[in-house]
């Protein structure tokens, strides 16, 4: 079954073309990892799926986006719903100036939840998801800032899933983490695909081939190849697809 | 060769530099010592008007005056001696005016000639007399006892409510109203200026398109180049003119006109210092929240303003620090009467409108003169104070990343 899946995409900042007719499916309860040379458009692709590219001026999205289905694009979707059912995970860690609960209630309490005693289950649940809990548990009043890089980090993966979304996407989420911390996100991911779908972009190909079911190769704004990891790492089709993994670019 | 020359320059250049950042910083500690060592001079003076005495029998038992009292005396609030500690009888006032009711003027002579003499003599045969009278007519052998003022003391300076520096025999030195009246104007100069700021603020920071921002913001920062009496002369023929006909007063110049005109003049740092902390929120905290299905307004108030709220602190305490020392807008509006005001409603004066409205005036040197001085301490100490927060605020925000 295809949770998010795109029809034909092209995205314009003013004039410049960014992403050249994307048509792809991602499975659910997969990783599906973009990787590809920077300014290649995964990430701009990745921020079409949660409409964050509406936050800049002079975008236009032609073609159709359908996450569980619905096309996100169509003039009847409320964004803020949208935004409760895709999560996002950015590249650098930026929990709230709060506490570390407020940081993961944050999702719940903007979309109107009053119920106390649910808050803290969801705060509990998420942080245990997140395998921070064990960390925090005893400092959940002090501030987010005084927990580590990589702790920020599952912090703000915990943020995301407090809401229950289908989709998670992450834009290189360990890009700015050290390498223990970046093993702990990676195996976290592992476990995160039982609940749900998660689309992560990625500079580092060894991560994408350790945490991906499916990896997809952006070239120029264009979908150059889509296979699972195995495969793509293995035996790519397209000769771009191979000079970038054996790194003669990029 | 060349290098030694280029070595040399650069030590000429470190040394110029040096010389005149040492110049600067003591010239500026002078000033504040200078303030300070003039204004402190009013602690051990006495406080009886220049050249004047006053002077009593000399068995009276009351040897020693407060300021207050002689004022209480003259103002015919005080009337006996026993009041004073001293025997029980009325007080006689005397002034040297009420001399021809004693003495003819033949016995005072053409040229006041006997004047000293008449004095001494009628203090000597007046035994409940408190008389005043220039000290050019203090006779040498002055058979009377000269009431000696208690001098000013510091708690009688911060917390008198009588600002009558000027007044004869004895002047009058009590602050209060004047630092309740620069705090009321200050006040409310802030609580009109930070919720417009903020609110401009957040205007330009968040929702204004950057064309907008990009000709709005100059321009505000502009206002704050505006010379102050211009905003003055706008309070004095706008908005003094519309407090009185609205609150149907007998003369606008108010606290509140105070308040508007100097708001006005506040707001331009606290807009721009609050909205440059705004827009330092990272981009991706703005975004984190809006892809957790926050909308611009729940993002503005629960994110963007929580990280910037030290810097807002800053935007708003640096307003206090405008309103408080500003001199020419509110000495133009505000009525300049100096009693304690009950609302905002009544006229307030300012220690900087006092000290602009009365250093010509004052002798050098004398009592007056120093307490101006002293006031100027007073303010000193208050902007020091508002300093030193912002200083904290914004080392506590540091600390904070």
């Amino acid at each position: 079954m295809n949770s998010v899946e795109t029809k034909d995409v092209h995205l314009y900042y003013g004039d410049f073309h960014a992403l050249k007719g994307i048509t792809m499916a991602m499975k659910k309860n997969q990783v599906t990892a973009f990787i590809g040379p920077s300014g290649c458009g995964k990430s701009t692709y990745l921020r079409c799926f949660n409409r964050m590219n509406d936050l800049i001026d002079g975008v236009k999205i032609e073609g159709d986006i359908l996450i569980d289905g619905v096309d996100i694009y169509k003039t009847n979707i409320q964004v803020d719903d949208l935004r409760k059912h895709v999560g996002m995970v950015f590249q650098k860690p930026n929990p709230f100036p709060k506490s570390i609960f407020e940081n993961v209630a944050y999702g719940l309490r903007v979309n109107g939840t009053k119920d106390k005693r649910f808050i803290e289950e969801r705060v509990e649940r998420s942080l245990k998801q997140a395998a921070l809990w064990d960390e925090v548990k005893d400092k959940l009043k002090k501030s987010a800032f005084e927990l580590s890089g990589g702790q920020q980090q599952r912090l703000c993966i915990a943020r995301a899933l407090a809401i229950e979304p289908s989709v998670v996407l992450m834009d290189e989420p360990t890009s700015a983490l050290d390498p223990l911390s970046t093993a702990k996100t990676e195996e976290l991911i592992h476990q995160l695909k039982e609940e749900y779908t998660i689309v992560i972009v990625t500079h580092n190909m060894q991560q994408a081939g350790r945490v991906s079911d499916y990896t997809a190769f952006f070239y120029l704004g264009e979908l150059v190849e889509y296979a699972k990891t195995k495969t793509l790492f293995t035996n790519p089709k397209d000769q771009r697809t191979q000079n970038y993994i054996t790194g003669r670019f990029g | 060769m060349k290098r030694y020359f280029h070595n040399l320059g650069e030590k000429l250049i470190e040394g110029l530099i040096t010389i005149s950042g040492t110049v600067t910083s003591i010239t500026v500690l002078l000033i504040v010592f200078f303030l300070f060592k003039e204004g402190l001079g009013i602690f051990s003076q006495s406080p009886v008007a220049e050249g004047s005495v006053i002077a009593v029998h000399q068995n009276n038992p009351v040897k020693e005056l407060k300021a207050e009292e002689v004022k209480e005396i003259f103002d015919q609030n005080i009337t006996n001696w026993k009041e004073l500690g001293g025997p029980n009888a009325p007080i006689k006032l005397f002034s040297i005016d009420d001399i021809t009711d004693y003495y003819t003027e033949e016995q005072i002579g053409a040229n006041f000639e006997y004047l000293p003499q008449r004095l001494n003599e009628l203090v000597a045969k007046e035994p409940n007399i408190l008389a005043f009278f220039p000290e050019e007519y203090l006779a040498k052998d002055f058979k009377g006892h000269q009431i000696k003022l208690a001098n000013v003391s510091l708690g009688d300076f911060l917390l008198g409510r009588q600002w009558y520096p000027t007044i004869q025999p004895a002047v009058q030195l009590g602050v209060l109203s004047l630092i309740l009246g620069t705090l009321w104007v200050s006040l409310g100069a802030i609580l009109i200026a930070l919720p417009l700021g903020l609110a401009s603020a957040i205007y330009l920071a968040e929702i204004a398109n950057p064309k907008v921002r990009n000709i709005l913001k100059p321009v505000i920062e502009l206002l704050a180049g505006i010379p102050s009496v211009v905003y003055g002369f706008f309070g004095l023929v706008v908005i003094v003119p519309l407090i009185q006909d609205l609150f149907g007063l007998p003369v606008g110049e108010t606290a509140l006109a105070g308040s508007i005109v100097l708001g006005i003049m506040a707001l331009p740092t606290i807009i721009s210092v609050s909205e440059d902390a705004m827009r330092t929120t990272p981009r991706a905290m703005k975004e984190a929240s809006l892809a957790l299905g926050a909308n611009k307004w729940q993002t503005i108030y629960k994110v963007i303003i929580p990280y910037s709220i030290s810097g807002i602190s800053t935007a708003a305490i640096l307003g206090i620090g405008r309103a408080i020392g500003e001199t020419m807008a509110v000495l133009m509006v505000t009525g300049n009467a100096s009693v304690i005001p009950h609302t905002f409603l009544e006229p307030v004066r300012t220690i900087p409108a006092t000290i602009a409205a009365e250093l010509g005036e004052a002798p050098q040197g004398g009592i007056h003169y120093q307490a101006l001085f002293a006031l100027g301490c007073i303010l000193f100490l208050m902007t020091l104070v508002i300093n030193l927060t912002v200083d904290f605020v914004s080392t506590k925000k540091k600390e904070n990343r």
